[in-house]
């Protein structure tokens, strides 16, 4: 029997449903399928059905060179493919001692916070489809229209960038990406106000969010949650500043966290995380070192026997990759942790018991990639 | 003129204003959304983006009307039409001015209610025979969300009619005519502003018009019933939808702001004019309804149950006794 059941129906026999929501559907941000088992509206089971966007990623970087992992990383996590380049980077960088030169770990930082935001807005956009709001969907895709015109003017690319590779990235700042830049931040902070006017100030919107899909503490850290999910729960786990990579431990930036760990949090968390991205953009700007931006490398790299872990703080969180090299041209084995496979995790654990309606609300709110969950 | 003919003209000239209604609404739709969503590409397809509209109206027109498997054909093919035509007789008793309407009725107010209060049967008759899960969620919602906001919608109108005494449109519209001290119009929407408040509250709830073509591909099964149609079934659907915004945005016009009347202009001139006068304010109501819909987030079902039941019937039914009272205080001898 439903708690929300009045009692006068108690003893009226009630038949579970199953709802396949997916493989192919709005909202779930990619391909994912749920099947859900309600109870009336309740929902009483939630299972994630995955594979239906598995490209073998990781099995395909042990027949790479280590240049060219950065290019299967796009693929993962399409929406931030500089995190995923400088993760594999990094790992190779650590493997090998390569020293990268100065410019480039600004540069690195410097883009990957504009794909930060990118990312975030997708996400933003999205979410609120989730909820039911149309309007704001494409002020956020004007915004981040602004910010892959940036990201091309850079990289040539506006999602599979290739740009971070192993000893630094390819291309510098051109004066009309860094004209572009400073135009975007003229207007973004005030943009973001009115983003959050229109959607989080929205009484509506606040009554769905509060109270819905909360992840307690120590449930966010026993399922392995890191990024906004973790830090909704009140964790102030940042990769950026735990672990400093690229230029990180040079700029200042606040980590925004939650308090109870509900859709609301997670979407505040987001919507500050997306401020102090522009913040570390502008002293990136501000700061950028002259020099080269590639070390100089041989056209195949060796590194000796051995193993690393290096992650970066993506827009979901630790993007971790782990590499075992045997002295060949190629890895013995290419891990990669997606953070969005464990939100998927909470996303299982946190539906039961809401309502049906709220589940296209929830799987937003822990913005998954299923890109990257099934690499 | 025989009386056959003369209805048989009468309700041909009622369903060619549903349908071109259904077009004009598309066309202010598109134009509007296409302002408010950075979408301009639609405001310039022929002249003020006429083509676009004629061209969604093509596109429902020329589709190959599918039909899933297994469902049931007949309850199936019927819904639609169970859904179109009460939206569709609701315009009978709106009166467009003092001569104009399509049909005189003593019990216009309570029959547009009631021919609306028709269009969830439809609803759920279609989404049991889509035999779908998704269109039985849907359905039920909607079903539930009607019934929740046409209560308090109804209830909201009787301090009209029991200051006027009846039930007549024509009627309640002559009432609401001249001046009160020389300065505001005898609109109803004045003394009995919480009536209007409620009246909106739950209109806003019960019409469903977020975007015209998001209709079909909304995250959750809210869609409901429209998920399993195609092709002009569908375009039935989204026409009643559209004309169920228009009947209540009529009603207001109507009941709360005087009708086909203006205040300040000579009554011979008003007679003239006067479908033109209640088209604009009823093309207004329409417009603020489309627009505060447009950018506010969907409320749950719950949610609205609560906002329905719990506070708006409770409200109109302690205004309705306030407004009795006052009636009876003041005007001894008009309520019976």
């Amino acid at each position: 029997m439903s708690p929300r059941a009045a009692e006068h129906v108690e003893h009226t026999a009630t038949g579970r449903m199953v709802f396949d929501v997916g493989s192919q559907h709005p909202s779930t941000h990619g391909l994912l399928r749920l099947a859900i088992e309600t109870d009336g509206e309740e929902i009483v089971s939630a299972e994630a059905c995955l594979g239906f966007l598995h490209r073998g990623i990781e099995k395909l970087g042990e027949h790479r060179r280590y240049h060219q992992l950065p290019t299967l990383m796009d693929r993962g996590d399409y929406l931030s493919g500089i995190h995923g380049e400088l993760a594999s980077a990094l790992a190779v960088e650590r493997l090998r001692g390569i020293e990268v030169p100065p410019k480039a770990h600004w540069l690195r930082s410097l883009l990957g916070e504009i794909n930060r935001i990118a990312s975030h807005m997708a996400w933003y956009g999205t979410f609120g489809r989730d909820a039911g709001v149309t309007s704001h969907f494409f002020y956020s895709m004007r915004d981040r229209e602004a910010l892959l015109d940036i990201l091309e003017a850079v990289t040539g690319q506006r999602m599979t960038f290739n740009y971070v590779r192993p000893g630094g990235v390819i291309a510098d700042l051109t004066v009309v990406a860094e004209s572009k830049i400073r135009r975007f931040l003229r207007t973004f902070d005030a943009h973001l106000d009115e983003h959050q006017t229109f959607l989080g100030g929205n009484e509506l919107l606040q009554k769905r969010l509060r109270g819905v899909g909360v992840i307690d503490r120590d449930s966010a850290m026993s399922l392995g949650l890191t990024g906004a999910n973790l830090r909704a729960s009140g964790v102030p786990y940042d990769v950026r500043r735990d672990r400093p990579y690229a230029a990180y431990s040079e700029l200042e930036f606040g980590i925004p966290i939650g308090t109870t760990g509900d859709a609301m949090d997670r979407y505040l968390v987001r919507i500050e995380e997306m401020r102090q991205a522009a913040r570390i953009v502008r002293q990136c700007i501000e700061g950028l070192p002259e020099g080269a931006v590639m070390a100089k490398l041989p056209k195949a790299l060796r590194p000796r026997e051995g193993e690393t872990y290096a992650c970066v703080e993506s827009p979901r969180g630790e993007l971790g990759v782990h590499l075992v090299a045997d002295g060949s041209e190629t890895p013995r084995r290419f891990h990669y942790r997606a953070p969005s496979l464990f939100a998927i995790a909470a996303l299982e654990q946190m539906l039961p018991g809401t309502l049906l309606a709220d589940a296209a609300l929830l799987v937003g709110s822990v913005d998954i990639v299923p890109g990257e969950v099934e690499r | 003129m025989n009386a056959l003919l003369s209805s048989a003209l009468h309700a041909s000239a009622a369903l060619v204003l549903v349908l071109l209604n259904g077009v004009v609404l598309v066309f202010m739709l598109r134009r509007m959304i296409g302002r408010m969503h950075l979408r301009r590409g639609g405001l310039h397809a022929g002249p003020g983006g006429v083509i676009q509209t004629a061209a969604d109206v093509l596109k429902l027109l020329s589709k190959e009307g599918t039909r899933p498997g297994g469902v049931n054909r007949w309850v199936y093919a019927i819904a639609p039409m169970a859904v179109f035509v009460p939206s569709l007789v609701a315009y009978a008793a709106l009166p467009f001015s003092e001569t104009l309407r399509i049909t005189r009725l003593d019990t216009g107010l309570l029959f547009t209610f009631a021919v609306l209060s028709v269009v969830p049967l439809g609803v759920i008759a279609g989404s049991l025979a889509s035999a779908s899960n998704r269109a039985l969620i849907g359905a039920m919602r909607v079903v539930a969300r009607q019934l929740a906001c046409s209560v308090p919608l109804l209830l909201s109108v009787l301090p009209v009619v029991m200051i006027t005494g009846t039930l007549d449109l024509g009627d309640i519209v002559n009432y609401q005519t001249g001046l009160w001290s020389g300065a505001f119009p005898r609109w109803f929407a004045i003394p009995l502003l919480p009536s209007l408040a409620i009246f909106t509250t739950a209109a806003l709830c019960g019409l469903d018009r977020t975007v015209f073509d998001i209709h079909g591909i909304e995250p959750g099964p809210e869609s409901g019933l429209a998920g399993e149609y195609s092709a002009m079934r569908f375009g039935l659907l989204c026409i009643s939808e559209f004309g169920n915004v228009f009947v209540i945005s009529a009603l207001a016009v109507t009941v709360f702001f005087g009708g086909w009347t203006l205040p300040f202009v000579p009554l011979d001139l008003q007679s003239s004019i006067g479908p033109v006068v209640f088209l604009i304010k009823t093309y207004t109501l329409v417009f603020l309804f489309l627009w505060t819909r447009s950018v506010l987030p969907r409320v749950r079902t719950d949610q609205l149950m609560d906002l329905g039941w719990k506070w708006l019937i409770p409200l109109s039914i302690v205004w309705i006794m306030l407004v009795g009272l006052v009636v009876k205080a003041s005007l001894p001898g008009t309520v019976v």
